[in-house]
């Protein structure tokens, strides 16, 4: 099977939906790049991380457009094509600017099928580039999945590897609600083995990383291969641990994770964003909520500090949670139980 | 290089015109220097550079005094440095260090200096307009003449908050300048297709301000638009547009291949447009030497050299500091 990277799994993803569905459009900011430029390459960027290349040539002007720096008639727009019987992917570029067009995400596309009363349906993709780890800043590095989480009729996919992208890519495709697609810019060039051809992987179905017997631990997007660094530190030490990878918060497989924790009883979770109001706050609440008896440790949550982004290199490192912290809270929930 | 105390006025002496390039050749410098240090990897992030529009930086700040206020975007290094930001403290920041003007918190894009009026670079593309407009309540509140101005670039002008902007300040009748640097390109797209209009002075007007365009590769012609803007604004008539046309010399940010570019069109502009060379042409009228210039260049170097190796020696933050100014319980 191919090795390809997050990135490439991505772009096959909208290559082979594009090439099957004529209503799939794509629009964003130099999603192809180039017009109006001097050079006349019509496609100058390909996405400011390369993940539309290819598709300008291949689908034409009419479904791969090319916006001004306006996100939320990027957004609007995406909505309301979807109301007219287009599939929209739109592409946000940073995450970070789902602050700039927020009204028409979560008033208005979010909304529409249950306001409308079923009559109809939304479906927007909305690829969003998160994460920080590459020193670019406040307004450039934030992971805002849980307050998109938080919104009743948005779907949100996190996905951790390639393989899962391009499955969870196509199902967010063929899917009727609006799907907001969050990308950790340091998994694009991240490789695994991703098959050519087209596959999908259903959103709530949580992915069973590693199995173990002494902790759950449930890790998102890049604090997944931190937690398998984490779970191998581990192993000479003779603790063996589940690691969940919820793939998409929004639906999340909680009966997954709370089966674990039957099975574990102790509970970790890992996740980039700050620990408020967090996807790593939600699990720890449904957990003592629903597997309470279960548990024989304090649930640990290893999270980013209450804080900005910063932008310096030893600031970042020190926001970004670590594999040692991970495994720190992973020896200390065994010790709280001992 | 300091910001004035109070503002100026009256004609471009030659004190005053020496300053001025010795602030343009500053902003060139310290970002040709920054195109090489990047590539050596010491410089953490993106970084977004200045080279090509820096007389409508220092046009536009040159009579400002301290009490007036800016507001920056990305490509902010040479509004700072036009607003007398100190090129050590700079520096620092955009190398991440302790002693930045932000304490390594901010980088490259987020650079501010309060005690100079500079509220502030922004990454978010049209993020600054709205909050010139407030600074620019505090000014007319204040009613000590003093300005707000909001820098942006073609780009921000197809953002909803800036149209929202323009329409308070008109409302509102306050002291903003809205400076649009039309360098041709929104990251990779140009603005003869992004700019719908092909003129963002024509949408400022439709909301009801005086706007002018103007050559942004002269330095003496952004001044003189400036003055007008000054005028206006001091005087309490309420908000102004200048959109001087300009180009940057490099990409959108450092390592962009810059695929939508002409081959020979920064050769060419760095031959046509650049205002370090317009204004040498045009400063013997002005009594400016040939040598005078020559000193102040090697004064610059200097100055530059010199920041860059106190940035490079200077202490990062202690990983203490990622808790401090913000409210953190948890």
């Amino acid at each position: 099977m191919p090795q390809k990277s997050m990135r490439d799994a991505i772009n096959d993803a909208l290559h082979i939906e594009m090439a099957r569905d004529p209503r799939v459009i794509v629009l964003g900011e130099d999603v192809s790049g180039g017009a109006g430029g001097t050079s006349g390459e019509r496609e100058a960027s390909g996405g400011i991380f390369g993940i539309t290349k290819g598709l300008l040539p291949k689908f034409g002007a009419e479904r791969v457009i090319d916006t001004p720096i306006s996100e939320s008639a990027i957004m609007g727009a995406a909505a309301g094509a979807a109301l007219a019987g287009l599939r929209p992917v739109a592409e946000l570029m940073f995450a970070d600017f789902v602050g700039v067009s927020l009204d028409q995400i979560f008033n208005q596309m979010a909304k529409f099928r249950y306001m409308f009363g079923g009559k109809t349906t939304c479906p927007v993709v909305v690829r969003l580039a998160m994460g920080a780890g590459m020193n670019m800043g406040a307004q450039h590095s934030q992971t805002i999945y849980p307050m998109l989480a938080a919104v009743p009729g948005l779907k949100v996919v996190v996905p951790s590897n390639a393989y899962d992208a391009k499955g969870l890519m196509l199902t967010a495709l063929r899917d009727d609600d609006p799907v907001m697609f969050f990308e950790h810019k340091a998994l694009y060039p991240r490789k695994c083995e991703v098959p050519d051809g087209d596959y999908t992987i259903r959103f709530g179905e949580a992915s069973l990383v590693r199995e173990g017997e002494h902790v759950t631990v449930v890790a998102l997007a890049r604090m997944v291969t931190f937690a398998e660094k984490a779970i191998d530190a581990l192993a000479a030490d003779g603790i063996t641990c589940d690691l969940i990878d919820p793939r998409t918060v929004s639906p999340l497989d909680i009966d997954t994770i709370l089966e674990s924790v039957e099975n574990t009883g102790r509970l970790v979770i890992a996740d980039e964003s700050p620990p408020r109001c967090s996807i790593a706050s939600d699990i720890a609440a449904m957990v003592a909520q629903r597997g309470f008896r279960s548990l024989k440790a304090p649930i640990q949550m290893v999270t980013a500090p209450h804080t900005p982004v910063p932008f310096a290199r030893e600031l970042e490192r020190a926001y970004v949670p670590s594999p040692q912290r991970i495994e720190q809270a992973i020896r200390l929930v065994m010790k709280e139980s001992a | 290089m300091t910001t004035r105390p109070t503002p100026i006025t009256g004609p471009l002496t030659r004190e005053r015109l020496l300053d001025a390039y010795r602030r343009m050749k500053t902003i060139r410098e310290f970002e040709e220097r920054l195109h090489v240090e990047i590539q050596t990897g010491s410089i953490p992030g993106f970084t977004h550079l200045y080279s090509g529009q820096e007389a409508v930086a220092v046009g536009v700040c040159e009579s400002l005094a301290t009490n007036d206020y800016i507001v920056s975007t990305h490509r902010g290094h040479g509004h700072c440095i036009a607003k007398g930001c100190d090129i050590g403290g700079m520096m620092k920041e955009i190398y991440g260090r302790a002693d930045g003007l932000c304490k390594g918190k901010g980088g490259s894009m987020h650079i501010a200096d309060f005690s100079k009026g500079m509220l502030g670079a922004n990454a978010i593309v049209g993020g600054g307009p709205p909050i010139a407009v407030g600074a620019a309540i505090a000014c007319r509140n204040r009613g000590d003449g003093s300005v707000s101005i909001a820098f942006g670039g073609d780009g921000s002008a197809n953002q909803g908050t800036v149209f929202e902007a323009m329409n308070l300040a008109v409302v509102l009748k306050v002291p903003a300048i809205f400076v649009y640097e039309n360098n041709g390109y929104a990251e990779h797209t140009g603005a003869s297709y992004a700019v719908g209009s092909n003129n963002i002075t024509t949408r400022s007007a439709a909301f009801g301000m005086p706007a002018e365009r103007c050559d942004g590769a002269d330095f003496f012609a952004v001044h003189a638009t400036m003055e007008r803007a000054l005028a206006h604004c001091r005087a309490g008539h309420g908000p102004y547009t200048i959109e001087a046309m300009t180009t940057r010399f490099y990409g959108h940010f450092e390592g962009d291949p810059q695929l939508y570019r002409a081959k020979d069109e920064v050769r060419a502009q760095r031959e046509s447009m650049d205002c370090l060379k317009r204004f040498a042409a045009d400063a013997g009228q002005h009594g400016i030497s040939p040598a005078d210039l020559e000193s102040i260049d090697s004064e610059v170097l200097l100055a530059i050299d010199a920041a860059v190796s106190e940035a490079r020696e200077a202490a990062p933050p202690a990983e203490a500091d990622l808790l401090t100014d913000v409210y953190v319980s948890y």
